[in-house]
């Protein structure tokens, strides 16, 4: 890999950093898309700086975006407050009219001596490509310095995304701080457009940050692992684009970090949609199996008592208990593969393994319903909400004591041959 | 043409604003604005593909084609939100990913035909009155007047049509459900007028300054107004409006005319927002020093 | 017991689960037509969850809904549901007399407008809740009875014969509190069947004749005179018995499991 390679595969990775962690809070803050707001309204500050200093030097123009970045977050607070358009307003109109005012100064800086026709591509789209090394020291330089802000503040930051009037409450200056991520952002904005340009700095700051929420809830796991996946999305970009002549490097760069976003969606382990869909068909079998378990017992609890025979038909089930017929078919049989119960003639029959099991699911029915009824008197105790309540060791003897005086208590004990009841 | 060009390109930015105004004052009311944000940037795709199959950019192709992926975009974040990812989130994923690949697209493989990507982007109404729709040997007038117009009849069309539907959907989505109303078919409706008009007006605004058109009149609108019916009226007016404007003040500093009509569109809605009689900033403030 | 088309609401083993946890189980109702049925129970008992999980809001782990005798989805038009107020955006630039014919709109169907018959049927209903002056203000200008009110009138106007409300009492002043009485009784004079989720128990006898006591599962149900007794009353809220066989003020009925009749 030659040195330019290795200039653009550094500065790209650090800018993934510092957009994925800054887009971790502006996401959790349910602002995502701050960051494509402001890359728009920056446009104004560039052309404006040009058109004031004459120069294409990367310190007026970057202070230049930096001005109108920031008086785009004043105007999008000011129309959200002052009006009754709503914040998705207020960031569009921001979005389209500072973007406007700067295509229009960008006409003029165009026809001024020294500006020429590409600029503004390159304000769209960036030249990662024509990263070189000075450059990536400013980059390296903001991105460190943006890292460092996010840990000394990070406590405060966090406060910023879930609870900002607790944080009002207890005596820290929201309003600051608010400002101050804002700048942050600003900062990591123009300093990402003359890399990726406008639309895909946009992305940095979303989609590494929506990949690192697929994996954890927990904020300081979440930072960190969101500016992994930018970086990751930086050096994957730029790698591919060395594979073709013609391959733009930032749009490669979203690509990558789309790429690693679905990757998490599917396949992180518990908040990933497979993971989902087979967690919410395994509960959805359980509590079936569950549900006929506790009214084969119910039924043969029943059955014993009048002395008769405890044989269910899928017909009775239906009408007694309500389970329709075509699903307790296969539900049943299923329960007979794990030799809980016969089946003779269309009937079935709970077996000596399957009694014991049923039993146990039919308790602990019996035990959430006084549960449920005495829940006041109780200070929690539930140790499993799930399909089959468990409570704690030392609620049981008093959960059992309400089971008895309701009549509840289960009468068909397990190990007894069917007829009997204990 | 030349003393009627100024006209032409007057009365389609009009069109384009208007048709504009209508679907994206539904959008404002629905809290959706940003999504129209999206589908003008996740059309590029689109664009691009049909471009690439036809040869031509004003091909009805293209406008298909880019549609679709302006939907595409509107079902992908609906379909993350399913999945969890939370709308603002979703919208962003979803569009970047979409552009990117346009860009790549175009990138890649338009040096073999002659795609001008600023023209994508940026349209080129100052052409428009010598771009002539030609039939064999006739000409028909300006091809922006056509299509232009087009899609404002189609999309007053519909609005006027579904006009309760639509209403009843942006105000109260979970009642209209309830009541029998298909949300999601209107849903979708909706979105495939945002992503047609996205498109058409790529070619006479270009794709960035789609948006302003979809979101700045009607916001100025909403405003000025407690009725839905006057609100809509309004907002083509003002796209009307701000096209006139923005044609004379892009003569007088010799810039972009797209740019500028969006400029002056955001230059009616600040008038609105410090003067507007009830909702302005200098109404409100009157009201509370009068009540305080 | 009566026939299945005949009952306004059935409801059979209906499960609905927020992650791993049930927030209703087992849930088997049959609703009575031509009642005013109160469902109550203590908070996070499932009640709005039950209303649109019959509705299809939500979705379920398992069950079965029939609305006199059809699926609901079949019976739309005549299901009129009254939501919690919270969730609308004040500031649509719409007017009272508007929000109301809204309440036409699934019956009026697609590509028709609303017309002179709509807005009489819309202001007799504005008349029904006590808001017919209120016709032309812009909802933002509503305190919020008056709100609540504009969306009963708009349930009234979509005619229904099964009404859903959800908590139509809750922050509600006085006078809309009667209004809303008066407007339930109304219905039900009408021989419509009207289920609210309710959330003050001290007023469930003074409105209501049918009763659901709901905490996850069912605890009981059938009239009020049978089912609101101080024992069902414990075992759905749990806690003291003292408080509320006051609020309940009636003799310990004989302990009953769920299910409806």
């Amino acid at each position: 890999m030659d040195a330019n390679t290795q200039w653009v595969m550094t500065g790209t990775a650090l800018l993934g950093v510092a957009g994925g962690v800054l887009g971790s809070f502006a996401l959790l803050r349910r602002r995502a898309l701050v960051g494509d707001v402001l890359a728009h309204a920056a446009l104004p500050g560039v052309a404006g700086a040009f058109l004031a200093t004459g120069t294409k030097a990367v310190g007026p123009l970057l202070a230049g975006a930096a001005i109108a970045a920031v008086a785009g977050v004043l105007t999008m607070s000011a129309i959200a407050r002052f009006s009754r358009l709503k914040a998705d307003a207020a960031m569009s109109l921001v979005l389209t009219v500072f973007f406007g005012l700067g295509i229009m100064l960008l006409g003029a800086a165009q026809r001024s001596p020294g500006g020429n026709q590409s600029g503004l591509d390159k304000f769209l789209f960036g030249q990662a490509a024509a990263i070189v090394g000075r450059d990536v020291r400013v980059i390296t330089l903001a991105a460190a310095l943006l890292c460092l802000l996010v840990l000394l503040l990070f406590k405060e930051f966090k406060l910023l995304a879930f609870d900002p009037e607790f944080g009002v409450g207890i005596g820290l200056p929201m309003a600051a701080v608010e400002l101050v991520f804002n700048l942050a952002v600003v900062l990591a904005v123009v300093i990402g457009l003359e890399a990726v340009g406008v639309v895909l700095m946009a992305a940095l700051l979303v989609t590494p940050a929506a990949a690192a929420r697929c994996w954890t809830d927990r904020l300081h796991l979440m930072v960190p692992l969101s500016g992994l996946f930018g970086a990751l999305s930086g050096a994957l970009g730029t790698a591919v684009s060395l594979v073709g002549p013609r391959m733009p490097t930032g749009p490669l760069i979203v690509l990558a970090a789309t790429g690693i976003f679905v990757a998490s969606l599917l396949l992180a382990p518990r908040r990933g949609l497979l993971a989902r869909s087979l967690r919410s068909l395994r509960t959805r079998k359980a509590a079936q199996r569950e549900r006929l378990l506790v009214a084969l017992y119910d039924l043969a609890e029943e059955a014993a008592g009048a002395g008769n025979a405890p044989a269910v038909t899928a017909e009775a089930l239906e009408r007694r208990r309500g389970i329709p017929a075509r699903s307790a078919g296969p539900q049943l049989a299923r329960l007979a593969r794990e030799g809980l119960v016969d089946e003779a003639g269309g009937t079935w029959k709970l077996t000596g393994r399957g009694l014991a099991e049923a039993y146990q699911a039919a308790r602990s029915e019996r035990l959430h319903l006084v549960y449920l009824m005495h829940q006041a008197d109780l200070d929690g105790g539930m140790t499993d909400q799930g399909v089959r309540p468990a409570f704690a060791p030392e609620i049981v003897p008093q959960l059992e004591q309400w089971l008895r005086q309701h009549g509840l208590e289960p009468r068909l004990l397990p190990g007894h041959t069917a007829g009997e009841v204990g | 043409m030349g003393a009627l060009a100024p006209l032409v390109i007057i009365l389609v930015g009009a069109q384009v604003a208007g048709a504009c105004a209508l679907v994206g004052s539904f959008l404002l009311l629905r809290r959706m604005t940003m999504l129209g944000d999206a589908i003008s940037h996740a059309v590029l795709p689109g664009i691009a593909v049909a471009f690439l199959l036809s040869g031509r950019p004003q091909s009805p192709w293209a406008l298909l084609g880019a549609a679709a992926f302006g939907l595409l975009c509107a079902y992908l974040v609906q379909a993350l939100q399913r999945a969890g990812v939370r709308e603002d989130a979703g919208t962003g994923v979803a569009f970047t990913g979409l552009f990117a690949l346009g860009v790549l697209l175009i990138s890649a493989f338009a040096d073999h035909v002659h795609l001008d990507l600023d023209h994508v982007l940026y349209g080129e109404i100052a052409y428009a009155p010598w771009d002539l729709w030609l039939v064999g040997e006739r000409s028909l007038g300006p091809r922006a007047l056509w299509t232009t117009g087009g899609i404002f009849l189609l999309d007053l069309a519909a609005v006027l049509l579904f006009y309760k539907e639509l209403k009843f959907c942006a105000f109260d989505p979970e009642t209209a459900e309830a009541a029998g109303i298909n949300v999601r078919a209107f849903h979708y409706l909706l979105m495939t007028l945002v992503s047609v008009s996205a498109v058409a007006a790529f070619d006479a605004v270009g794709a960035i300054l789609a948006v302003a058109m979809l979101v700045v009149p009607s916001a100025t609108a909403y405003l000025l107004t407690d009725r839905l019916s006057v609100m809509l009226g309004l907002a083509v007016g003002l796209g009307a409006l701000a096209s006139a404007l923005g044609y004379l003040l892009s003569r007088a500093t010799d810039t972009s005319v797209a740019a500028a009509m969006a400029v002056s569109a955001g230059g009616l809605f600040a008038l609105a927002f410090f003067l507007a009689p009830r909702h302005g900033l200098v109404a409100r403030w009157r009201r509370r020093r009068s009540d305080g | 017991m009566a026939a299945e088309s005949e009952l306004a609401l059935v409801v059979r083993d209906l499960t609905v689960a927020y992650q791993r946890r049930p927030v209703l189980k087992d849930v088997n109702l049959s609703l009575p037509e031509g009642r005013l049925i109160g469902i109550v129970g203590p908070n996070g008992a499932g009640k709005s969850t039950l209303m649109k999980a019959v509705l299809g809001m939500v979705p379920r782990l398992s069950g079965e809904v029939w609305v006199s005798g059809r699926p609901p989805a079949a019976a739309r038009q005549e299901i009129g549901y009254v939501p919690q107020r919270t969730a609308v955006d004040w500031d649509f630039p719409t007017d009272v007399l508007d929000v109301v014919m809204m309440g036409r709109y699934g019956t009026l169907g697609l590509l028709r407008w609303p017309g002179a018959r709509e807005r009489e049927l819309a202001m007799a209903a504005l008349e029904r809740v006590g808001m017919a002056e209120y016709a032309r203000r812009q909802i933002s200008q509503l305190s919020g009875g008056q709100q609540q009110r504009v969306f009963l009138a708009r349930a009234l106007a979509q005619d229904a014969r099964l009404y859903f409300m959800d908590e139509p009492f809750a922050g509600v002043d006085a006078a809309t509190e009667r209004a809303i009485v008066n407007l339930l009784r109304g219905l039900k004079a009408r021989g419509r069947t009207v289920v609210v989720v309710h959330h003050d128990l001290q007023t469930v006898r003074e409105y209501f004749d049918w009763l659901v006591l709901l905490n996850v599962r069912v605890m009981a149900a059938g009239p009020v005179e049978r089912v609101f007794t101080a024992e069902n009353l414990t075992r759905t809220y749990g806690g003291r018995l003292g408080s509320l066989a006051h609020v309940a003020g009636a003799s310990p009925a004989p302990l009953r499991t769920s299910g409806g009749d």
